[in-house]
């Protein structure tokens, strides 16, 4: 039977197989975590604690400023050591809250369970805000945002997203085969939500195990599991929709356009957390993988775990780190160091040596268009990059260089090693700045 | 055949009536004066001057009574002929020219990472701040090279900007285009400047760099109008550029350039040879 899909895309070889079996261990305690205040989409929160005050798990130790925005809890209990720049995933020195641990890993007051029958809408939204939801696919966008569509845009469709096209990652993998009640429980208060008419669970097909399972344990609830063809970037929202809804997103538009909301599988599984049991979002699944590791896992860790503390749960390195990715390798942040914190959005923690990472010359376009053939989005990368590196980003624009997801398709597939993605990344970081002065 | 020559020939005639009609009753008044102020010009179409281009430039002097704005590349040369031109007065122009305040190449000063990627300024300032430790330094990839319109810039082989005086016209283009603003520009007859960027203190520095100014006052003390320290980082005081060579002499990390001396190392511009002030000896 053929699958569904979309057109684009490549294969880059998914080494799951390095952890796609491996259960998912919980992470200890580390001597510190450092909380940065900005792990998401929008405005970083702003701390309510100071150096010295004592905190309880799950307690606010920043409040979310704006709409766009969500509160940073504490992870665990234990005592502010300071509210300072700390290195963060960025790359930068941006505020973080440091907290020594207790040890007591005590709860503090949290907000009590919502009966998902009688709460109003409004309610399930703040109650989502309130314990930080945001997208666990890796972009962390705000959920409650992403679920208060305009009235002129109605949703009709609920996407739930088990893809994980990224090589290397397998926690929500991991997550269907464990916990697949949890993530149930959360999809059954979105689609209270949203008042969708249909809602259904993409999963490539190399996890046969997880289909099988998601299959017996959506019977009667009004899911439908959705196999799908195994190719990067099936998990992409857009390509997502394309290949179950059959319908596109409009250029420069989001899902809400064709009436559709996409949702990570985490993301449901955090989502039922917080408001059957006022949980806040402390603690995710991330992979710990690459040549460089000498144990691959799939750890639980808590938000603020120093990077170098998941490598020691993993056996240690596996030779000097080279290149160290938070994320998976096609989309993923380079890191500057281990001693970064881990954040909501950290799916994955990928290590490789220097034979590992070759280091290619850049040379010329030679006009080969296997970036155009792979881009996923329909767009050009070459053309755009090569405006892009002349600063014509007016020409840029009108290439629609603002529809490229930046998946990496282009680069992976270039034979001249040229920078795409970047070049592209940098041409709409211009236009972006561009309509601000205007 | 004779039919061909004369349909041709004639088609041809009436084309060139027609171009002559044309050019009388369409044509454009415009001002003698502007294409004799454009022929000055340097014809760099810069932008220095704010306006779009030399012909932009040439039509503002044409239309006001008196010049709005200096041409840089033009300098004082081209002001007097554009006063002749149009009878105004004449006016005196500050000739400046555009200075890369750092020393620290890659022999010299450390990386926080490889860089692999476009090679633009601006795209490296992206990624975690650029590859250099020192958050003020030049990173050398040649954004600056590539906008200067007079290819006053060249890149050493390690990776350090420097500007020649002698093509520099004072336009300004590198010194918006650098995301770390280590371009300044400063007056033509000052030779001597403080070539460092950063603003941290010096025993960070020591960490990162050995050529950058680790704000130890000596240039201060050893000449103390030619020198003002602020926020860790020594500069020049322009006003005293005569009375710089003791801090010159005496500067520990040797960050402090009179350029009548030559080029930072690995340039490839010979000492300037153009006549420059002499220094007085205190």
């Amino acid at each position: 039977m053929k699958l569904k899909t979309f057109p684009g895309g490549l294969h880059p070889p998914d080494n799951k197989q390095w952890s796609a079996h491996k259960p998912i261990e919980t992470c200890p305690l580390p001597a510190e975590l450092i909380v940065p205040l900005s792990q998401h989409i929008g405005a970083p929160a702003i701390p309510c604690v100071a150096a010295g005050d004592v905190v309880k798990k799950g307690q606010v130790i920043g409040e979310a400023k704006g709409f766009v925005s969500v509160p940073v809890h504490a992870p665990t209990s234990g005592t502010v050591a300071a509210v300072e720049d700390r290195l963060h995933p960025m790359g930068k020195l941006l505020p973080a809250v440091v907290i020594t641990p207790d040890g007591d890993d005590a709860w503090g007051e949290l907000p009590a369970p919502l009966d998902v029958q009688s709460a109003s809408v409004n309610e399930l939204r703040d109650r989502l805000r309130d314990c930080g939801i945001v997208g666990m696919g890796g972009a962390t966008f705000p959920a409650h945002v992403k679920l208060s569509p305009p009235e002129e845009k109605p949703i009709h469709t609920l996407i739930l997203n088990g893809v994980e096209c990224e090589p290397y990652l397998t926690a929500d993998h991991r997550l269907m085969l464990e916990d697949a009640e949890r993530i149930l429980d959360g999809v059954a208060i979105l689609q209270k939500i949203l008042g969708v008419k249909q809602t259904y669970l993409g999963i490539e097909a190399n996890k046969p195990d997880a289909i099988a399972l998601m299959e017996k344990a959506c019977a009667g609830r009004a899911i439908e599991v959705v196999p799908l063809e195994v190719k990067y970037p099936q998990g992409a929202e857009k390509q997502l929709i394309l290949a179950i809804a059959g319908c596109e997103v409009p250029s420069g538009g989001l899902p809400m356009d064709v009436g559709v909301v996409v949702q990570n599988v985490g993301t449901c599984a955090a989502v039922a957390d917080s408001v059957l049991r006022g949980i806040p979002l402390i603690e995710r699944i991330a992979t710990v993988s690459g040549p460089g590791i000498k144990e691959p896992k799939n750890l639980k860790i808590r938000i603020g775990m120093k990077l170098s503390h998941l490598v020691e749960q993993c056996g240690g390195l596996n030779g000097e780190p080279a290149k160290i990715i938070m994320g998976g390798p096609m989309m993923g942040m380079t890191q500057l160091s281990l001693e970064v914190p881990a954040t909501r959005g950290t799916s994955g923690l990928l290590l490789f040596t220097a034979d590992n990472v070759p280091l290619r010359p850049e040379g010329p376009c030679i006009r080969c268009g296997r970036c155009v053939r792979a881009c996923p989005a329909h767009i050009l990368p070459t053309t755009i990059a090569a405006y892009a590196r002349l600063d014509l980003f007016e020409e840029a624009e009108q290439f629609n260089a603002m529809d490229c997801i930046e998946c990496g398709c282009c680069t992976y597939s270039c034979p001249a090693a040229l920078p795409l993605v970047q070049a592209i990344r940098h041409a709409k970081g211009a236009i972006l700045a561009q309509r601000r002065k205007v | 055949m004779l039919a061909a020559v004369i349909s041709l020939g004639g088609i041809g005639l009436s084309a060139a009536v027609a171009l002559g009609l044309a050019a009388k009753k369409f044509a454009v008044e415009s001002d003698p004066r502007e294409l004799a102020v454009l022929e000055t010009l340097p014809g760099a179409n810069c932008g220095a001057c704010g306006y779009p281009g030399c012909s932009g430039y040439a039509k503002m002097v044409v239309s006001g009574d008196k010049l709005a704005a200096v041409c840089p590349p033009g300098g004082q040369e081209v002001m007097e002929k554009i006063a002749n031109i149009m009878g105004f007065a004449p006016i005196t122009t500050d000739p400046q020219v555009a200075v890369v305040r750092c020393q620290g190449d890659n022999a010299k000063a450390k990386l926080k990472y490889t860089y692999i990627g476009v090679t633009d300024c601006v795209a490296a300032q992206k990624l975690a701040d650029g590859p250099k430790l020192c958050p003020g330094g030049c990173m050398g990839l040649g954004t600056c090279a590539r906008i200067c319109p007079f290819g006053a810039i060249e890149m050493t082989a390690e990776n350090l900007a420097v500007i020649s005086r002698e093509k520099c016209t004072g336009c300004g283009k590198c010194v918006a285009s650098c995301p770390r603003q280590v371009i300044e520009l400063t007056p033509l007859d000052a030779t001597t400047h403080v070539l460092c960027n950063s603003h941290d203190k010096g025993a960070l520095i020591r960490k990162y760099c050995e050529i950058g100014c680790i704000a130890c006052q000596i240039c201060k003390k050893n000449a103390p109008d030619a020198y003002v320290i602020e926020d860790f980082l020594a500069r020049v005081v322009y006003e005293h550029h005569l009375e710089t060579g003791p801090g010159v002499e005496k500067c520990p990390t040797k960050c402090i350039r009179d350029f009548a001396g030559g080029y930072p190392q690995g340039s490839s511009f010979a000492p300037p040879t153009c006549a420059m002030p002499p220094q007085k000896v205190a």
